[in-house]
């Protein structure tokens, strides 16, 4: 289960090595993407199955499509059509793919060997981190949701007059 | 409770790879100026501090370290959403992400 361990570091590591490195926005969130799969590989590992789901449901599942939606709306129009078909080329997935076929085969290797909880570690279970939640910490998920809140306002906020501004530069371009 | 695991990853090398994970976040933040560049290093450093919270946790079998994870999960959520409006804000004002670009914003 060490190998696993330190094959998907690696893969992290060389991951966000490409992220950091990488010119495309895009690419560097496909590469950012396959980083947090394999930091969940490692959750896995280290016992921490509930912080694993969170962070293929949160993480790359929430934050990264939040993401991938803003870039959408910073390259509209038909030239990312001819840029989306120059993307699509051999050289630009092969990357992502070969680090994730490995963490797949890893993520094959581990069920048909390790039982249920695949790690040989001891697991925290997810019903103790629930009762530790909402126990000792529930000062604390009060807060988080305040936080939350404060986010949810600020993004509206800015939203609205982004919204509102770009009306008016829209009917003020109609007039000249 | 207090004893090491048997069989497990020493916790030396999981911080190891937070560690790594964290100073690659610092450097992306320090060389890019590419402003969506700059947040996503920002959450590789969330999530490489996440990292070492949970190695944390599994040395000492506790759930606290899942716990602060779940936390700075809700941080980096929030801080995702306002800084894409941001970002989104930066763009319509300016047509550049460059983040130098920033400094030219007076009120």
């Amino acid at each position: 289960m060490a190998y696993a361990f330190y094959i998907a570091s690696l893969i992290a590591i060389v991951a966000t090595i490409r992220v950091i490195t990488g010119t495309h926005a895009v690419h560097a969130l496909l590469y950012f993407v396959v980083s947090l799969l394999a930091i969940a590989t490692i959750f896995l590992i280290m016992g921490a199955p509930f912080a694993a789901a969170l962070e293929v449901i949160i993480y790359a599942g929430a934050i990264m499509v939040l993401f991938v939606f803003v870039m959408m709306m910073l390259n509209p129009g038909p030239r990312s059509v001819r840029r989306e078909q120059q993307w699509l080329t051999p050289g630009i997935w092969v990357g992502p793919v070969i680090l994730t076929a490995i963490l797949m085969a890893e993520l094959a290797w581990v069920l048909t060997k390790g039982g249920t909880a695949g790690s040989s570690m001891e697991t925290v279970t997810p019903r103790a981190v629930g009762m530790t939640l909402f126990g000792p910490y529930l000062l604390g998920v009060e807060m988080a949701s305040v936080l939350l809140l404060a986010g949810l306002v600020g993004a509206y906020h800015l939203a609205y007059h982004l919204g509102r501004r770009q009306e008016r530069e829209k009917e003020g371009g109609k007039g000249t | 409770m207090n004893g090491i695991p048997p069989h497990s990853i020493p916790m030396e090398h999981g911080l190891i790879v937070a560690a790594v994970l964290f100073v690659l976040g610092v450097t992306g933040v320090l060389i890019r100026r590419d402003i969506l560049f700059v947040l996503l290093s920002l959450e590789i450093m969330l999530n490489a501090s996440g990292l070492a919270f949970i190695v944390a946790g599994a040395r000492w079998l506790q759930p606290d370290g899942q716990i602060m994870f779940i936390f700075i999960l809700a941080v980096a959520a929030a801080e995702v959403s306002v800084g894409l409006a941001l970002i989104l804000w930066l763009y319509s004002w300016n047509r550049t992400l460059d983040v130098d670009c920033a400094s030219k914003m007076r009120g």
